[in-house]
């Protein structure tokens, strides 16, 4: 459960498991949770009480370090709003969580996933240079570079057209099948859940069902 | 009311929100109105007694008739006899030592020779008449200088004049208004210090005439105030000087000003472009931004007022100490904040809040109805924006080039301080280019070296340009002013302490005991030079008459030494000429030398003939040469002893300087000197003691300046830590987002930090750059014009080097609060808030 001050229950009787390689898709109104069980999910936030357990550690229990190494190595996220560093180039902005985590050859890295996500002859180009298609293209090499566990998604293709909107789709659907990554993914787009293996549906901080695609 | 409703709404609680910014904005509006409260306060305190203390005893002075050398008493007898309803009173106004007091400040004073029982119809002495048998001991003694030494009524004191020691009791203690002022009867020497002149009750402009007609024509006739305003003029330089230095601070103040309003401009473009949509004028919203930075610079102002009335009077005894030094003698008065002087800071400091403002304020107001333009654009335009600025900048280093060259107005360096103003601008409008340009240099470095922070502190600077680059400007323009004077202070040090070399030659020097000052000479007793010639050891006595005298209504110091004793010992750099040629020149002809600043002052050229008022002639001088010295900017005449006392031959005698023979032992004679010496109230001091004491005058004239400079460094750290503030409260959304990727407390910290660092680089850069430029002008062009002194360039690398380290350091530790609050935002927050 995730109560906020106030008192207001933000997420009340979940229990859900991503599995690695597979798309978990959150559907629901705006309001209902999803974000909150993102949160959760990429160890920003804890639960008021129960347990969440990330590539197999329970968040709970770990202080600040030990969560910012969580996040450093086995998660990546994906915003609406693509949350590129406007100041960062392209290939800066995928590096950064290398260089974060003290990583080595982060250029190298950051230009194999430019490379798979298409935009290689981007690299240089500042965000307000690239489409939102692109820059969400970018996002996602980003949160791909270090091989995580999980890719936390909110609302990806939230902010796109249809065409940059699908492009971006199948490379999240790749990022599962070729890397492995437990995938899980809020949206309200029927596009975006038609690319799930699980999609659960939420309600008023609830889960109402967990539907096998 | 819509306005009222639209302030409050846009400024007044973003403001409240925003506490510690608010305040650090508010302190450093503060701090640069005070320094200038401060330096005008402290300056007219230090300047604004010179009215003689006399006045206050013996009733308003109409005129005062004073003669280069002295005045002849025996004028008294002829003015006395002038069929005029005037009355006379001669004056002596001497230097004394208080015996028993071991303190040299404390020990002395002025002695006023009146002749009390003329005095006593006027109405300062109303109490009653004076006993004559009484008034050979008869004394009458400031408040102040009581109250400083515990005096009363009856007390017996004792003072040392220059040839004895007399006992005085004092009769009444007088309501002198300000300054340390004493009077005693004392036998009169044949010489007045002046005589003041009483008109009575009908006499106006025909008794000047008379009085002008009676007495030599080289005498002056003036009255009292021509002698403040003279003292003021003389000191015009100094305190314009320190109050161009004072508006660095404002200048600083302002460039922070422009910074805080445009960061309130751009982190509330949507919510003015949502305004203007619902029917908000472009003249409504700049009113209202023009409003935010009127009520900061009004609350500022009025802290600043407080603050300014402390400071001022922490200031006064540095600034008084100096005036005494180097100017004139006085005694610094009460510091008096006058409405007027409140009502020209509030003034000033919103003033200079409002036109600060402009730029950012007519930016919001251009806002598009429903616009929410983001800042990159803003930024992209300022980097669109870089060669026109660029080419500005360069018209604005010829301006600064050109004015550098121009020769001083009114007297003053007005040409010079535009220069300096015009080279600010040019670094301002250089700094977007400079930076850019300096962050792409280091890219790679920063990244190397600092990681992911380096990274993004590097982009995270240019991608801010705008608002980096006035900070950036903000710092280099305090670091600019405090390498400019470093420099040029260290230079002038550096060319004192050649000069004294050069200048103090002899073994052991004596003067009268006492506090000396600038245009105070007090004598020595005729019989010393004979007995100090005696003392075993000693191989040559030089002496100096030295006095203050007029000269086309400046005071300047006229001196008589022995040129064959200074052409064997000391050496005198002319700005052209033999030295040799020129001293040797000097004994037994009319001839002078002269200071550069005298010769500045006074446009004397080589060859010119200078039409001297001694005593009752005029003596024409030829200038021999014209030599550096930096003794006084009121400039000194020299000439050999004889021609001296061939037209003022009781001139006494002010200075010696004792060469022992060779292997003698300094201390052995200098104690040989007071043992013989005793009588008198002279300070022996060896060579090594007079130069220190140089050195150390030198120093406390420039503490001012110090303090000043570190007041304006003060004010641009506060700006840096705002402007750093203002970068991560813009940035919180990226800053969350980085916490996202993988950044711990840490890196953010670190990232902030190394911000910090840079702004502090490449502000110490251009500062250090500007700072040289400025020097230049300060050196060759302020100082010259204001003084006259010519001092050679010596900039003190490893002061200059440590002090930019500090303000490096410094910038950084102002990175430590933004980057606290950094640390502190809630990433899950800050990310969705959008």
């Amino acid at each position: 459960m995730k109560r906020y001050d106030g008192g207001v229950i933000a997420l009340g009787g979940v229990s859900l498991e991503c599995a690695a390689g597979k798309v978990t898709a959150l559907v629901g109104r705006s309001g209902c949770g999803k974000t909150t069980l993102l949160n959760l999910c990429g160890a920003m936030d804890f639960p008021t009480s129960g347990e969440v357990e990330v590539a197999g550690r329970v968040t709970s229990g770990l202080g600040d370090a030990q969560l910012t190494g969580l996040r450093r190595t086995k998660i990546g996220f994906v915003f609406q709003f693509f949350q590129l560093l406007p100041a960062l180039t392209a290939i800066e902005n995928i590096e950064l969580p290398l260089l974060l985590a003290g990583a080595r050859n982060t250029m190298a890295a950051a230009r194999e996933r430019l490379r798979w996500v298409g935009l290689e002859e981007k690299a240089e180009a500042l965000p307000y240079q690239l489409s939102g298609g692109q820059m969400q293209r970018v996002a996602i090499a980003r949160a791909l570079v270090h091989d995580p566990a999980i890719l936390v998604a909110d609302e990806p293709t939230g902010n796109l057209d249809t065409a940059s909107g699908d492009g971006v789709l199948k490379l999240i659907r790749r990022a599962a099948d070729e890397f492995g990554a437990a995938v899980v993914m809020a949206t309200h787009s029927a596009e975006a859940a038609a690319i799930a293996d699980v999609r659960v549906r939420m309600r008023d901080g609830h889960i109402e069902s967990v539907e096998p695609c | 009311m819509l306005r009222a409703a639209l302030f409050r709404r846009l400024i007044l609680r973003p403001l409240r929100r925003d506490v510690p910014r608010t305040a650090l904005t508010l302190a450093s509006i503060a701090l640069g109105i005070a320094v200038v409260i401060a330096i005008e306060l402290s300056g007219n305190a230090a300047t604004g007694s010179f009215q003689s203390s006399m006045e206050t005893l013996v009733g308003k002075v109409d005129y005062e008739i004073t003669a280069n050398g002295g005045v002849d008493e025996k004028a008294l007898v002829k003015l006395a006899a002038l069929p005029l309803n005037v009355r006379f009173s001669p004056v002596i106004e001497q230097p004394v030592v208080i015996a028993g007091i071991t303190s040299a400040r404390r020990a002395s004073t002025t002695l006023y020779g009146i002749d009390l029982i003329a005095a006593g119809g006027s109405g300062g002495t109303s109490d009653g008449t004076f006993e004559p048998k009484k008034l050979e001991t008869f004394a009458v003694v400031s408040d102040d200088l009581a109250a400083r030494l515990n005096w009363k009524k009856g007390d017996s004191i004792e003072l040392r004049g220059r040839e004895r020691s007399r006992r005085f009791t004092i009769e009444r203690i007088a309501t002198g208004q300000n300054t340390a002022a004493a009077q005693e009867l004392l036998g009169m020497y044949g010489k007045l210090d002046r005589i003041e002149a009483f008109l009575g009750p009908g006499e106006g402009d025909p008794a000047e005439k008379a009085i002008r007609a009676a007495v030599p024509a080289t005498w002056d006739v003036e009255t009292p105030g021509a002698r403040s305003e003279e003292n003021r003029r003389m000191l015009r330089a100094f305190r314009w000087n320190l109050r161009i230095l004072s508006y660095i601070s404002l200048l600083v103040g302002a460039f922070l000003i422009y910074n805080t309003i445009a960061v309130s401009v751009v982190r509330r473009r949507a919510e003015i472009g949502i305004l203007r949509a619902l029917g908000t004028s472009a003249r409504g919203v700049l009113l209202v931004f023009l409003g935010e930075a009127a009520m900061l610079g009004l609350i500022g102002s009025l802290l600043g007022i407080v603050l300014g009335r402390v400071l001022a009077a922490a200031l006064l005894r540095m600034i008084s100490d100096t005036v005494n030094a180097l100017f004139t003698t006085s005694a610094p008065g009460a510091i008096a904040l006058s409405p007027l002087s409140v009502i020209a800071a509030i003034l000033t400091g919103t003033g200079v809040a409002v036109i600060s403002a402009l730029i950012p304020a007519r930016e919001a107001a251009r806002v598009a109805p429903a616009e929410a333009m983001r800042r990159a654009i803003v930024e992209h335009e300022t980097r669109l924006h870089i060669r026109r600025d660029l080419m500005w900048a360069a018209a604005l280093a010829l301006i600064a080039y050109g004015l550098a060259q121009m020769g001083p107005i009114d007297g003053r360096p007005l040409a010079g301080y535009a220069s300096t103003l015009c080279a600010v601008g040019a670094a301002a409008l250089i700094s977007p280019a400079f930076v850019m340009g300096s962050i792409r240099l280091l890219r790679v470095s920063l990244k190397r070296v600092a990681g992911a922070a380096g990274l993004i502190a590097g982009r995270s600077l240019v991608a801010s340009l705008a608002r980096t680059s006035i900070i950036v400007t903000a710092l280099a323009t305090a670091i600019a002013m405090m390498v400019s004077v470093g420099v040029m202070v260290g230079s002038f040090r550096e060319t004192v302490e050649v000069w004294l070399d050069n200048q103090l030659r002899a073994d052991l020097y004596m003067r009268a005991e006492g506090l000396g000052s600038a245009g105070i000479f007090p004598p020595i007793a005729a019989a010393v030079p004979g007995i100090a010639a005696k003392v075993p050891g000693v191989a040559q006595v030089d002496v100096l008459h030295a006095f203050e005298f007029h000269y086309e209504g400046t005071r300047a110091t006229l001196g008589g030494g022995n040129m064959n004793v200074v052409r064997r010992h000391r050496f005198i750099r002319f700005l052209s000429g033999d030295e040799d040629s020129i001293l040797s020149s000097l004994p037994g002809h009319d001839r002078a030398i002269v200071t550069e600043p005298f010769a500045d002052k006074h446009h004397v050229h080589l060859g010119d003939v200078l039409q001297i008022p001694l005593g009752a002639r005029t003596v024409p001088l030829t200038v021999a040469g014209i030599y550096y010295d930096y003794s006084s900017d009121r400039g000194m005449v020299l000439v050999d002893r004889s021609t001296l006392l061939k037209y003022l031959p009781d001139q006494p005698v002010t200075n010696v300087a004792i060469y022992l023979q060779p292997g003698a032992d300094s201390t052995t004679v200098r104690h040989e000197l007071e043992a013989r010496l005793a009588d008198y109230p002279l300070l022996i001091a060896p060579n090594e003691v007079l130069r220190r004491g140089a050195v150390e005058v030198f120093d406390r004239t420039f503490a001012v300046t110090w303090a000043l400079e570190a007041v304006a460094i003060v004010v641009a750290m506060l700006g840096a830590a705002n402007s750093l503030l203002a970068l991560v409260l813009d940035r919180r959304r990226e800053i969350g987002l980085i916490r996202y990727l993988g950044a711990d407390s840490a890196q953010v910290r670190s990232m902030i930090l190394t911000e910090a660092g840079l702004l502090g680089l490449l502000a110490g850069v251009l500062g250090l750059a500007l700072g040289m430029a400025l020097s230049l002008v300060l050196i060759y062009v302020v100082n010259k014009q204001s003084f006259g002194w010519t001092i050679q360039f010596h900039p003190p690398i490893a002061l200059l080097a440590g002090a930019l380290v500090l303000v490096w350091a410094v910038t950084v530790v102002a990175g430590l609060y933004p980057a606290r609050f950094a640390t502190r935002l809630q990433p899950a927050e800050v990310v969705h808030e959008e």
